[in-house]
């Protein structure tokens, strides 16, 4: 059975199936994001975990032949409803990809295009806003000299958490990470994993990875998938010390996957 | 038996000599025809061919009207065939994945891209000029803007093509509406590329002479009215170096050097512009 959280959910999913075509790759999952706690989904390659965290945000609706049956409940409303409004959805659920997905312009108006979208801002107020979130994404002391440089100029750990500067500048409840640091090294890695420890506080996080380390380390919730199952879901350090199911062992001990 | 470094070696040098001897293949026709393009069109190629309108037999004169006119027809040719081109080329890269429309369009360009000049030429002549009962200088843009088309909604969909998905995913989960990515993010990650294949596209009618013997024809005098038959460079190299007058030859030789020189300005100028782009993103 699916352990059920202590804290508020956030989101909730319920018997939700996914298909790629004609291809189920996510089967009957049920589970629910904590609000202001990291969830993470860890499991072998293609077992659905980046496609469990993009039904989110509806993103497999860029694509013709994707479609997931089932209920999301963000805050109580279905977002998988038909009326559901994509782009307020999007609003409120923020996302950062695996490499690094800086526009084509400066930094400043990589962060200034999301913001744009939604809000009027003076000058003054757009400013202190891409401020703001450079700062929390750490990425401030780095780049103020240099607002106006093309984002693509910048390496990839500073790229990825330009996205995230990116991402959280919209202001969303949620925000999703999917592999966020595997195309990048140790040293930036750390740096995306105290920064996901700092986002927290004000954002619901859910973070697909491939490093178990990284999943036990950053995050509070833990939910191992298999070949589009849910196979546990609990406490990160009750599935990762104390598994209940056999499967999930032999993957976090490393004896499969 | 040879050890397996050494035939890695053997093979390894045929195999580039033999590159290398294609290689000057090619490049010895290029060179020639360079060659003689400026033995020949150098000394022709005098301050008093800028100046002057396209003479009589026997008389001297310069190329002004038809250089004017090559100019002003490939403008307007590009003027209208670059929008539609990007539009449809659009169209194709970002709307193209559903339906049936945009593999016929695909498959129609296709055509259109290798269709011969001169069944442009006959077309255009069909359809407008003997409509209007005479040979224009619009008749002679209409005719380049349809080879213009072809080749930039070609261009305009391979670079759209080349921006990585996650970008375009990466602006739509900040939210935002299709239009904006495509005008915003897509399109301005692919500038570079789409430019290029515009100035490819310019450089390529500049030298047509076949759709423009059907529909801006030719004009003795200075003409800036494209409702006129008008001058144009091609068509008088066409007419001059067929004819038996050593000055005209001369001048036919002055405007195919002014062509090839422009032209490969215009290629070399894209490559730069592209390689830029390559290394700024």
């Amino acid at each position: 059975m699916i352990a059920e959280n202590t804290s508020s959910p956030k989101i909730i999913v319920k018997d939700l199936n996914f298909y790629y075509g004609n291809y189920r790759a996510l089967k009957d999952i049920n589970l629910k994001i904590a609000e202001k706690m990291v969830t993470a989904f860890i499991g072998p390659s293609g077992c659905g975990k980046s496609t469990l965290l993009r039904t989110f945000n509806r993103m497999y609706q860029l694509y013709p032949k994707q479609k997931a049956t089932g209920e999301i409940l963000l805050d109580g409303a279905n977002i998988l409803d038909k009326n559901q409004d994509l782009n307020t959805l999007r609003a409120g659920i923020g996302m950062v990809f695996q490499k690094p997905t800086p526009f084509p312009m400066s930094i400043y108006d990589n962060i200034a295009f999301g913001v744009k979208l939604y809000e009027s801002l003076s000058r003054h107020d757009m400013d202190e806003r891409i401020e703001w979130a450079l700062r929390k994404a750490a990425l401030w002391t780095e780049v103020k000299d240099k607002l106006k440089q093309s984002g693509t100029g910048l390496s990839g750990g500073q790229q990825q958490r330009l996205c995230i500067a990116r991402a959280i500048a919209v202001k969303p409840q949620v925000l999703l990470l999917d592999e966020p640091t595997s195309a990048l090294d140790p040293i930036s890695t750390a740096h995306i994993e105290k920064l996901i420890d700092e986002l927290k506080e004000d954002f619901t996080i859910v973070i697909v990875t491939h490093n178990m380390q990284q999943a036990a380390r950053v995050s509070d919730y833990t939910a191992y998938m298999y070949l589009g199952d849910l196979i546990e879901f609990g406490d990160t350090s009750t599935v990762f010390t104390n598994p209940k199911r056999k499967e999930t062992e032999d993957y976090i001990t490393g004896r499969f996957g | 038996m040879l050890n397996l470094y050494t035939r890695r070696r053997i093979v390894n040098a045929i195999g580039l000599a033999i590159s290398m001897l294609a290689m000057a293949f090619g490049l010895f026709w290029l060179c020639w025809i360079l060659w003689t393009l400026l033995e020949h069109g150098l000394p022709a190629l005098t301050p008093v061919v800028f100046a002057q309108m396209t003479p009589p037999p026997g008389s001297s004169g310069g190329l002004l009207n038809a250089i004017a006119g090559s100019l002003m027809m490939t403008l307007v040719g590009t003027l209208i065939g670059t929008p539609i081109g990007i539009l449809a080329g659009t169209y194709l890269a970002e709307f193209g994945q559903r339906g049936w429309l945009a593999p016929i369009t695909r498959f129609i360009n296709d055509v259109l891209l290798s269709a011969p000049s001169i069944v442009i030429g006959l077309f255009v002549y069909e359809i407008y000029v003997v409509h209007v009962r005479h040979f224009s200088g619009w008749a002679g843009a209409l005719a380049l803007s349809i080879i213009v088309i072809p080749i930039v909604i070609r261009t305009t969909e391979n670079m759209l093509r080349l921006v990585p998905t996650t970008l375009r995913e990466a602006a739509a989960a900040l939210g935002a509406p299709q239009w904006k990515i495509i005008n915003f993010i897509t399109l301005r990650a692919a500038r570079a590329g789409i430019v290029t294949g515009v100035m490819l596209a310019i450089a390529r009618i500049s030298g047509e002479t076949a759709p423009l013997l059907f529909t801006a024809l030719n004009n003795q005098f200075w003409s800036s009215n494209m409702d006129q038959p008008m001058a144009n460079l091609p068509v008088v190299i066409f007419q001059f170096a067929m004819s038996p007058y050593e000055d005209w030859q001369q001048l036919a030789w002055a405007g195919a050097l002014l062509i090839t020189l422009s032209v490969l300005t215009l290629n070399i100028l894209a490559r730069v512009l592209f390689r830029q782009a390559a290394t700024t993103h």
